[in-house]
């Protein structure tokens, strides 16, 4: 019992925590490399995402975001689904949750925040669910759905956002939305800063979704299916609406992050929202391991080091990009295993398949 | 562990699932390497750190599941890496006349052109030692040949495994069927938990010794059960037709019913449409046509979940692929059917003090080996992992039971008490459709032996009249 509780410490803890300090010491070979002082780089980020005025603020803004996000990918990686759409999901649920949170007018706020915010998660959830009704019925790999769908939710949202009569605000220079109606705003929660109460929404988000996986017979389908598909559909577990059930869930998390950064941040909607939020969403998922706790500290760490990197530019000099390097080492550290795993896993279905096939050629046909 | 092979000697290496035969043998055939130890061949001290070695040294493996590619011709298959080419061009005919040749010599019966596809799966293996041989092997390891055969193709086989001694060779025959020991071997090494527990002769011990050096206790042989009572008509199976993954049909107009406490054994060589006939039972594969009813009610178009409520119960062929979910506890497995009804769950939350305390109870019913109900069922062996299939199956109290392999890689402890169970429930009232391709299963389990043959349930036999010869030449076809 002691050595399984070791090595649980090891693959949840101690390979993030690793993989995290590495990263920034390949980072710091890439700041070198850049003819930078490395400390006075980091010191700068560290800065910029903690100790300035108001820094720690505006880092837990960013953070918001990279919850709902991180969740919604970790929710379909716990069921064997890599959602690589919760880019696409975001804007989609941001359009949904927008269009509604700036038609309304004059309801209590109590009834408009809840109104954009399920507008929000509805967006996302039907979206999500395109890619997984292409799996579920034809066996499209939602890698590559999720990724077209992400292109065809770009160009949705900045033809709904650019063209007059659909969701172009009058009077504008540059194209957005109308901005949404006081009472739907949520309220800031920090006096002179932005963090506003959306922030509290996706921490809770945490333990909620924690339970469904944990504790909710819906979590219990997804985990079995994600965990082996032919022993769910032996126990009469229907596959396929588990998989459309597991991107909706997936999706009305990504579209939560999108209409929370909206009704909190933006109060409108420019076609570059999200600005690759839902990628690095991957990342935080990764890094999290799947697990909902995890993605608490990870979505902190990935909102420090957003908030950080403009600081570090301003005072050093040193492109903000260098911190996508460490981004991208992180991973590479803690997800090796993980990639690799699903990479074998995405290899070994064929080979399978073939093995199936092979049984069949075994068999005289009449 | 020590082991000595003689030329001109067909050597079995005997031992239950798990005993460590197929370890041993992959370290002779480089896939795997010693942690200590070393091999000699030929009296000369060598190092295998490849399959190539092997070959090399002259050591060839047929392995249980064949490595052949169905598309291309027996010729091609057997040259495949050692291809002799004429300026990059293949030299097909050349190959061709020296795998026919081999073939004559042993009385393999290979047409080197077929197409591997074409193939039974007797000829398939053929193949397989045409492979060996035409690189050279001199010394050949069987692992588990006869599982895939009928008892006429195992006739086959052994003629020509003593033919391939009879030149001076060596085979080492990998096999936990006792039968098959006494038959072909010249020695015998019985194996247990990784350790050579005796090397002996058939005329030394007999199966029982065999058997009791194998499991470590006295076993008993044959299932002992008081004849059948049949009561009403459980599940009926009426003119089914059924497509396998190439659409093809795989059960054709097949008949078949079970009675409540009889056990009907499906008879037949795998591959002859019991997985699809299974899965169609089961609905987890559309019909094309019949219809399935249990207890005079239609339930050809209910889904799988609703089978499984109405009472039908399933043990499936592959346990590690249908069975059990390996990364999730025992407890978890136990209610994998039921896991979001009363009184495991209300309403959507999971009641975890009525799982535990139910997989508790079935985990003592069912003699499960667990430390707690909380560990992952990976870290069961394959005998404990079955005996919580079966569990899961029995404890929910089914009216019909479809039993596909259900003991396969089980050791001898775990099948006397998974036959046992399934004995009991027949007892108590249970409908049990028996498939196994393991004809001893059947033969000693079923009430009523059915035999399926390309889709075709080609006969239907009372156990007491159906003996071993008359069942096989019926699996082969030969009605």
């Amino acid at each position: 019992m002691a050595a399984a509780w070791r090595g649980r410490v090891v693959t949840t803890v101690l390979v993030p925590l690793v993989s995290v300090v590495c990263g920034f010491l390949v980072g710091a070979i890439a700041i070198v490399a850049a003819g930078a002082d490395p400390l006075v780089a980091y010191g700068a980020l560290f800065a910029g995402a903690f100790t300035n005025h108001n820094a720690l603020a505006e880092t837990l803004v960013s953070t918001t975001p990279y919850l709902g996000l991180g969740l919604a990918v970790a929710l379909g990686f716990r069921a064997g689904l890599f959602n690589i759409g919760a880019e696409g999901q975001f804007y989609i649920g941001s359009l949904a949750g927008t269009f509604v949170a700036y038609s309304i007018h004059g309801l209590p706020p109590v009834l408009e925040v809840p109104l954009g915010l399920i507008a929000g998660m509805a967006g996302g959830a039907l979206w999500a669910s395109i890619a997984g009704g292409l799996k579920a019925r034809f066996g499209a790999h939602e890698v590559i759905t999720t990724i077209m769908l992400n292109y065809v939710s770009f160009l949705v949202a900045s033809y709904l956002v650019d063209t007059k009569g659909l969701m172009l605000a009058p009077d504008v220079s540059t194209p957005r939305t109308p901005d949404v109606d006081p009472s739907a705003v949520l309220p800031v929660i920090l006096a002179g800063s932005r963090l506003h109460v959306g922030f509290i929404l996706a921490l809770l988000a945490v333990p909620v979704v924690w339970f469904l996986i944990e504790r909710t017979t819906i979590g219990f389908r997804l985990r079995a299916v994600g965990f082996s598909q032919g022993a769910a559909r032996a126990a009469g577990i229907s596959v396929g609406r588990t998989i459309v059930l597991t991107m909706a869930l997936s999706g009305a998390l990504a579209g939560f992050a999108g209409i929370v950064e909206v009704l909190g941040v933006n109060y409108h909607m420019t076609d570059t929202v999200a600005a690759g939020y839902g990628f690095d969403a991957i990342a935080v998922a990764l890094l999290a391991r799947s697990n909902p706790w995890g993605v608490l500290p990870a979505a902190f760490l990935f909102g420090a080091l957003h908030n950080g990197a403009g600081f570090m530019q301003l005072e050093t000099q040193i492109s903000s990009d260098l911190i996508s390097i460490v981004q991208a080492s992180v991973i590479i550290f803690v997800a090796a295993p993980v990639i690799v795993g699903w990479l074998f896993r995405l290899r070994r279905a064929p080979a399978e398949t073939v093995h199936i096939t092979q049984r069949e050629v075994d068999a005289p046909v009449t | 562990m020590d082991l000595d092979v003689s030329w001109r000697q067909v050597h079995a290496l005997l031992g239950e699932n798990g005993a460590g035969k197929s370890t041993l043998m992959n370290v002779v055939y480089g896939l795997l390497r010693p942690d200590a130890g070393e091999i000699s061949f030929d009296g000369q001290r060598v190092e295998i750190r490849s399959p190539l070695d092997a070959i090399r040294l002259g050591i060839g493996m047929v392995h249980q599941h064949f490595m052949l590619i169905p598309p291309l011709t027996v010729a091609e298959n057997i040259v495949l890496g050692h291809e002799i080419a004429n300026r990059g061009v293949i030299d097909l005919a050349g190959a061709s006349s020296r795998v026919h040749e081999l073939s004559q010599r042993f009385g393999l019966d290979v047409n080197p052109r077929e197409r591997i596809a074409d193939l039974s799966v007797g000829t398939q293996q053929r193949v397989e030692i045409l492979k060996a041989l035409y690189r050279g092997a001199r010394l050949l390891i069987l692992d588990e040949p006869t599982a895939v055969l009928t008892p006429q193709e195992i006739d086959g086989l052994f003629a020509i495994v003593r033919a391939l001694v009879a030149e001076g060779n060596a085979v080492i025959f990998i096999t936990h069927k006792l039968a098959e020991v006494a038959q072909i071997a010249d020695v015998i090494t019985v194996m247990r938990r990784g350790q050579v527990v005796a090397t002996t002769t058939p005329k030394e011990s007999s199966s029982a010794d065999l058997a009791r050096m194998m499991v470590g206790r006295p076993v008993l042989l044959r299932v002992e059960k008081k004849p059948a009572e049949p009561g009403a008509r459980s599940l009926a199976v009426e003119d089914l037709v059924v497509l396998d993954d190439r659409r093809h049909v795989a059960v054709d107009k097949v008949n078949l019913e079970v009675r409540a406490g009889e056990i009907v054994g499906i008879a037949g060589v795998e591959g002859n449409g019991q997985n699809e006939l299974v899965e169609a039972i089961m609905g987890l594969r559309p019909m094309k046509g019949g219809r399935v009813l249990l207890e005079g009610h239609e339930i050809g178009r209910a889904t799988t979940r609703s089978r499984l409520h109405r009472g039908l119960g399933l043990i499936p062929p592959d346990r590690h692929r249908m069975g059990v979910v390996l990364e999730l506890s025992v407890a978890d497995n136990l209610v994998l059917d039921d896991y979001d009804r009363p009184p495991f769950a209300r309403w959507l939350v999971r009641q975890f003090s009525a799982i535990t305390e139910y997989a508790e109870r079935l985990i003592k019913t069912f003699d499960i080996r667990v430390q707690n109900p909380e560990q992952p069922v990976s870290s069961l062996s394959g005998g404990n992992q079955q005996k919580l299939v079966v569990a899961r199956q029995l404890g929910t109290l089914p009216k019909v039971l479809i039993a596909s392999q259900p003991t396969r890689g089980v050791d001898v402890g775990s099948i006397e008490f998974i036959h046992r169970q399934i004995v009991s429930e027949r007892d108590r009232g249970l409908a049990v459709l028996l498939v196994s391709s393991e004809l001893d299963e059947v033969l000693s389990l079923a009430d009523r032996v059915a035999v399926i043959y390309r889709g075709h349930i080609v006969a239907v036999i009372d156990a007491k009249d159906a003996d071993r010869e008359r069942v096989g030449l019926l699996m082969a076809g030969a009605a």
